[in-house]
């Protein structure tokens, strides 16, 4: 598995936001993405109409989704395929391992798949000497500096161009190490002449899966590099990795959910290219894989139906929540510590990997709602991340000075009068020690609250209470 | 076994067993009829606007449109397109008949070989298939005669495609395949590999920035035949 690194989520954080290159980086990206979603759905007026209707094949296949995984599986095997089911990482790895050593395999292409993050493929085959070679651009980079993805779409989102140059000059040595980099377009044509050698090469290419399609058994991917399409092309055997919740009924379902997907993940109408896969090459075919897999993986997904994590398995995976998060544009990716990043990965982590290791990614979020207002399946991501508050209450997981703080504002809470009390006593008290100064610099037990900016001195007139009633009495 | 497992998993959260022989029909039944969800209104107009819509979109996508009139005129059309871009007056073509029947000896100097490509080909001459005008994209259906590698190993990608193959929305061109095709495997309809392409190969990975010309076709040039009257601008 990725190393899980999201229990030290604060330190992680701290890291980030001190990192010059990353707050640069971060800088530099973020406002593109917003503006060309933006974009792209004032473009079409039925948008609004479309992510309810998405919400809604979604929902549609979650409650019948072992029928529309039968179907599906039954439909690839028709095409001469053959699927692999796995309920764990450990199985997904045993498989994909099994069909490559059949293949004989020394190298494999790997399109862009998050799935394959999450099943830590890539140690795997290079622990038992197949070496698995990243094509996607993004991705590619990231195998050379031996990290992970920090954006689920653009995975190099935490890197700039004068990174790229570095990293390509230290691991190109066959090239002239004197070359000049003149625009970001050479640095993509290296990219290109590099990994082209790989794509003929390669014994086995593995892709993930945008959608599964139950009617026809088609594997669904999305690209605008024409990587994953060279990845699932060329070589003599071609593996999906596609994780359950991935399956839809039909074409026309799929359709609507691709007019969603584009224009919320990079503002683009549509991807350059979603290419379909059915089944292994045809008798007369001139191209195409000799064999086609499906590894189908649950790995923690078929225990989130039924419960109030539902929802979450609508995801198609958009990077829109995290492109438009306040806390992801200040620390990046990698401070979330696991493979999915952001507001959609503060619900699913903990699903996957557990609440006691990811308690702090549903607290790192100022609920703002922005997340929930673009999702293009429209998921309560707030509500979601509020269940997990809940539930790590309930687990007695939450630090004991929170706890204790909690149950005495709870105290409180329960009791108006006192509350009302309370909090006058502690205006009072602020205004006093303020002296018309207006903020405080500082404040005892509010050190790190204090540390990124002032606290505001309570106005003059008593609680937002008293001056309620003064107020009403006033009318 | 773990398709069971999951199977069961599924279940206990839904709370039910397997579904019931008449729900299944109902499930079974929305395979069938595949219904339409909303299409966009984009597409809904008359003939001549959806090609120009078409057009217009392409060319948003930084791909290009030349257009004839008569069939007779492609190979021309393709040896400008070769000459203006500064390249060998050389291509791979996909093995498709009604692009074979053309008449290629019009243009001496152009030299083509009919197969798959290989990664020593720079140009490809590719049959479409047909076209969706909402977006801009190419259908490009997996057959002998219309090989995949055509779609990406040449820096540059010429499409063949008649005005008459133009559709609004995806769903028709979705529905002109399940009418046109048999599978030789499955029975059905849906080849090896359907490749939905707008536009030509780029990659935004470096500093968000958009860039053309990644894995696949740098340019991407489509010659547009008009066979179909309806289609015409109004004059």
């Amino acid at each position: 598995m990725v190393q899980i690194t999201s229990p030290a989520f604060k330190q992680n954080a701290a890291r980030a936001l001190a990192d010059a290159g990353l707050q640069k980086a971060l800088g530099k990206a973020k406002g593109a993405f917003l503006q060309r979603r933006a974009e792209a759905v004032s473009r079409l007026p039925e948008f609004e109409q479309l992510r309810d209707i998405g919400r809604d094949i979604k929902n549609h296949t979650l409650a019948n989704l072992d029928f529309y995984l039968e179907t599906y599986a039954a439909n690839v095997e028709r095409a001469g395929g053959t699927v692999h089911w796995c309920s764990t990482a450990d199985e997904a790895r045993a498989a994909v391992l099994e069909i490559c050593r059949r293949a004989g395999a020394k190298t494999v292409t790997k399109g862009k798949s998050m799935i394959s993050e999450e099943i830590s493929i890539n140690d795997h085959l290079e622990k038992h000497g197949i070496t698995p070679v990243e094509t996607d651009l993004g991705e590619y980079i990231i195998q050379l500096r031996h990290e992970h993805p920090s954006h689920i779409i653009a995975p190099a989102f935490h890197l700039n161009r004068e990174d790229w140059e570095a990293d390509f000059r230290r691991m190109h040595t066959d090239l002239d190490p004197n070359r000049v980099f003149n625009e970001r377009r050479d640095i993509l044509a290296e990219a290109r002449t590099k990994l082209r050698s790989r794509f003929l090469a390669a014994d086995v290419g593995i892709t993930g899966a945008n959608f599964l399609i139950a009617e026809t058994g088609s594997s669904v991917i999305v690209t605008n590099e024409g990587n994953g399409d060279l990845t699932q092309t060329l070589p003599r055997v071609h593996i999906a990795l596609a994780s359950i919740e991935k399956v839809v009924p039909t074409l026309e379902d799929a359709t609507s959910l691709l007019r969603l997907l584009a224009r919320s993940a990079t503002g683009q109408d549509f991807s350059v290219y979603t290419t379909f896969s059915t089944g292994a090459r045809r008798p007369a075919d001139l191209d195409g894989p000799e064999e086609y897999h499906v590894v189908l993986i649950d790995n923690g997904r078929s225990n989130m139906i039924g419960s109030e994590f539902q929802e979450m398995l609508r995801c198609i995976r958009c990077a829109a929540c995290m492109n438009h998060c306040p806390v992801y544009g200040a620390t990046g990716g990698h401070a979330y510590g696991w493979v999915y990043p952001g507001p959609m990965g503060s619900v699913l982590t903990p699903s996957l990997v557990g609440i006691d290791k990811a308690g702090h990614l549903p607290n790192a979020s100022t609920f703002c709602g922005k997340c929930e207002s673009v999702c293009p399946v429209k998921i309560p991501l707030p509500s979601l991340m509020r269940h997990w508050r809940e539930r790590e209450f309930e687990r007695h997981l939450t630090p004991a000075a929170v706890r204790w703080n909690l149950g005495l504002w709870a105290w409180f809470a329960k009791r108006p009068t006192m509350y009302r009390l309370a909090t006058r006593a502690g205006i009072g008290a602020l205004s006093l020690l303020a002296r018309g100064k207006g903020a405080f610099r500082s404040m005892p037990f509010a050190g790190g609250w204090t540390k990124g900016r002032d606290l505001p001195a309570p106005e003059r007139g008593g609680t937002f209470m008293a001056r309620y009633a003064k107020m009403q009495r006033g009318r | 076994m773990s398709k069971d497992a999951i199977l069961a998993s599924i279940r206990r959260g839904l709370k039910r067993g397997p579904l019931p022989a008449d729900q299944r029909a109902m499930l079974d039944g929305r395979l069938a009829t595949h219904p339409r969800h909303l299409i966009p209104a984009r597409s809904r107009v008359p003939r001549p606007e959806q090609v120009a819509l078409f057009i217009r979109n392409v060319e948003k996508e930084f791909g290009s449109v030349d257009r004839v009139a008569d069939a007779a005129e492609i190979p021309g059309a393709v040896a400008e397109y070769l000459a203006a871009q500064n390249l060998e007056p050389r291509f791979v073509m996909a093995p498709n008949p009604d692009l074979q029947a053309l008449p290629w000896a019009d243009k001496p100097l152009l030299a083509f070989e009919a197969r798959r490509a290989e990664a020593t080909d720079t140009v490809s001459v590719q049959h479409g298939y047909a076209a969706i005008a909402e977006t801009g994209t190419l259908m490009l259906p997996s057959d002998p005669a219309r090989p995949t590698t055509l779609n990406l190993l040449a820096e540059t990608e010429i499409v063949i495609l008649r005005t008459s193959r133009i559709v609004g929305a995806y769903e028709e061109a979705w529905d002109t395949l399940r009418r046109e095709r048999t599978d030789p495997v499955t029975g059905g309809f849906m080849p090896r590999n359907v490749m939905l392409v707008t536009g030509p190969s780029r990659s935004a990975d470096i500093e968000q920035t958009l860039e053309l010309g990644a894995h696949g076709p740098r340019r991407l040039h489509i010659i547009l035949l008009d066979d179909d009257p309806a289609a015409l601008p109004a004059a």
